[in-house]
């Protein structure tokens, strides 16, 4: 059921845009446990950003200390625009989270003002051209979450927030998923990071892989395979093996282990 | 970042922040609500779905090569549930007409329907009739208005806000352990037989069913929904209109119609006990001349407004819960 998409009409920039990230020393706290300890990285303008780990890791917590809902114990996590207007990010999570006593279309719209056009084209991007005035109840999981998404771009984050967005969808559905995502993704230059446990789902869409265990990065991969048919490549093939060693004996995935 | 009370829930720091996963609870709790729902294996060993979450039924087909809907029985014809709601009432109207009629029944304990309806028509025909339904309404609309206006103010602001919460609350749940009728005497005493008495009596027992279910509605929303609202850049302001406000509706009308209910209640009560006109008054005038049709005829005209005011909130939730899978017509989008 992977959708049919018309092209978006937009231009592919080839020198990619997006937030820069940076984390200081960032650390948070819940009562006497560490769930980030002293965390540094760098994230370039325009990437794509994976974060796997074990439940607990922190990986949540890091996206929302990044999205803003949360403050961090310790250090500083900063993002740079391209332009004057400081970064927009926008999250999307596990859950669509959509209002159901709205309309998609009205769902998308949610926090702007008029731009009911712009609305229509990206569900039109999304393949729901035609559900636009259905209630969130009458939509299937994976539509919902193509809502949401739509809902998320709507705003031209330059941060694009992804919180386990595909872990409750269908295998097949998730791959569908996956396509729109690296589809929209190529098409607007924006930076994302996705937190997710399906380490096929993280080295299928991202250029760096990074581990999570205790609070702090274990392995950090760089994926320069070509995109579009990664899915067989040997070498993702090898990489996902390690990547499995690592989250199932977390020991090996201490710092330097990789 | 400004004080937000709506969203204290959510901003300390929580123990496991995985614990992020479960069904939103307001959707929950409208459909717990409806009562509808049958699933599991029944007795005779068939299988019986109930309503989905998307509100469409849930259909498979029995053993014996029926269609399996959301009920339990089986499923009945257009006609049948068109027309099947008044079989009991009629029953009732042709037992109570025949035994009249023979003499089973006396007409000073219960006189017939017709002479009921006599009763009705003759009053009608000097205008009483229509004077005291209008005053019971007026002062239902007066009363109600008061008391849900009130009820809804109070509970969006106890809802939404832990300043007022701590103000208001605790006297607001002292106050409602007072059964308001018990204020009958007291009202009499300050206001006498006027209209305030009657208005305030009825706006004091709407009052609390809205202000409870408001609050329990606003409380009830789905802390992730605000979360969500938080993280779009919505003020305060729109996280009130756009997600607190429509996700408290099912329960804020849930409260409304049940308080309609004792609307009606208090006013019989205090028309009955203090009062020159209103249909509470024709029923104790008649009492005082052993008119038992006027009296029966009160009792039904209470009835009946008590019917037409719950199809009027079914209305109002139909529309505007529209977006619901439980309140929506079959066939809607």
């Amino acid at each position: 059921m992977a959708p049919q998409l018309p092209p978006s009409g937009v231009p592919v920039t080839p020198d990619r845009a997006g937030a820069r990230l940076s984390l200081e020393g960032v650390g948070r706290r819940y009562g006497d446990r560490w769930v980030l300890k002293d965390l540094d990285l760098e994230v370039e303008p325009g990437s794509f950003v994976s974060f796997l780990g074990p439940s607990g890791a922190g990986k949540s917590t890091l996206l929302r200390i990044v999205a803003g809902l949360e403050q961090p114990s310790s250090g500083t996590a900063r993002l740079h625009g391209s332009g004057p207007r400081p970064p927009m990010a926008r999250m999307m999570f596990q859950e669509d989270r959509l209002l159901p006593w709205r309309s998609a279309e009205d769902n998308v719209l949610l926090g702007v003002r008029g731009r009911r056009e712009e609305a229509r084209a990206l569900l039109d991007a999304v393949g729901l051209a035609d559900r636009g005035d259905a209630w969130p109840s009458a939509l299937s999981g994976g539509q919902r979450q193509r809502v949401a998404l739509a809902r998320a771009l709507l705003h031209h984050p330059e941060l694009l927030l992804l919180d386990e967005p595909f872990g409750a969808l269908d295998a097949i559905t998730r791959i569908a998923m996956q396509r729109l995502l690296e589809r929209m993704w190529l098409d607007q230059p924006r930076t994302v990071l996705l937190v997710t446990h399906d380490v096929e789902e993280a080295l299928v869409l991202s250029d760096r892989v990074l581990v999570l265990a205790d609070g702090s990065v274990g392995r950090d991969l760089s994926i320069d395979l070509p995109r579009g048919d990664r899915r067989g490549h040997p070498r993702l093939v090898s990489w996902k093996e390690e990547l499995l060693r690592d989250l199932v004996e977390p020991a090996s995935a201490a710092p330097g282990a990789a | 970042m400004p004080e937000q009370p709506l969203l204290t829930k959510d901003r300390e720091p929580r123990s496991d922040p995985t614990a992020e996963a479960g069904p939103p609870r307001a959707r929950a709790i409208g459909r717990l609500s409806i009562g509808r729902l049958a699933s599991g294996r029944l007795a005779n060993g068939r299988l019986a779905t109930g309503r989905l979450a998307n509100g469409r039924l849930a259909t498979g087909r029995l053993a014996n090569g029926r269609l399996a809907t959301g009920w339990i029985g089986r499923a009945l014809p257009r006609t049948g549930r068109a027309l099947g709601p008044w079989v009991v009432p009629l029953l009732v109207l042709t037992v109570w007409q025949t035994t009249a009629k023979t003499g089973a029944l006396p007409p000073r304990i219960l006189p017939a329907p017709e002479a009921v309806l006599r009763a009705g028509t003759d009053l009608a025909a000097t205008g009483e009739l229509q004077h005291h339904i209008l005053t019971s309404l007026r002062r239902i609309a007066q009363g109600f208005a008061l008391g849900a206006a009130t009820g809804l103010l109070l509970g969006f602001g106890v809802g939404m806000s832990k300043a007022a919460e701590i103000l208001l609350d605790r006297s607001l749940q002292m106050v409602r352990t007072i059964p308001h009728l018990a204020l009958v005497p007291l009202m009499i005493a300050w206001f006498g037989i006027g209209e305030e008495p009657k208005v305030l009596l009825v706006a004091l027992g709407t009052f609390f069913p809205v202000y409870l279910n408001t609050v329990t509605g606003i409380r009830g929303v789905d802390p992730k929904l605000l979360q969500l609202g938080r993280s779009y850049g919505l003020g305060r302001w729109r996280l009130v209109r756009d997600i607190a406000i429509p996700g408290a509706m099912p329960t804020v009308l849930a409260g409304i119609r049940y308080s309609l209910g004792v609307a009606w209640m208090t006013l019989v009560v205090a028309e009955t006990i203090s009062a020159s006109d209103g249909i509470g008054y024709l029923a104790q005038d008649a009492r005082q001349l052993l008119r038992t049709d006027q009296i029966v005829l009160a009792i039904l005209l209470y009835a009946l407004a008590g019917l037409f005011a719950d199809l009027l909130t079914r209305l109002i939730e139909r529309k505007v819960l529209r977006w619901h899978p439980n309140y929506r017509r079959p066939g809607s989008r």
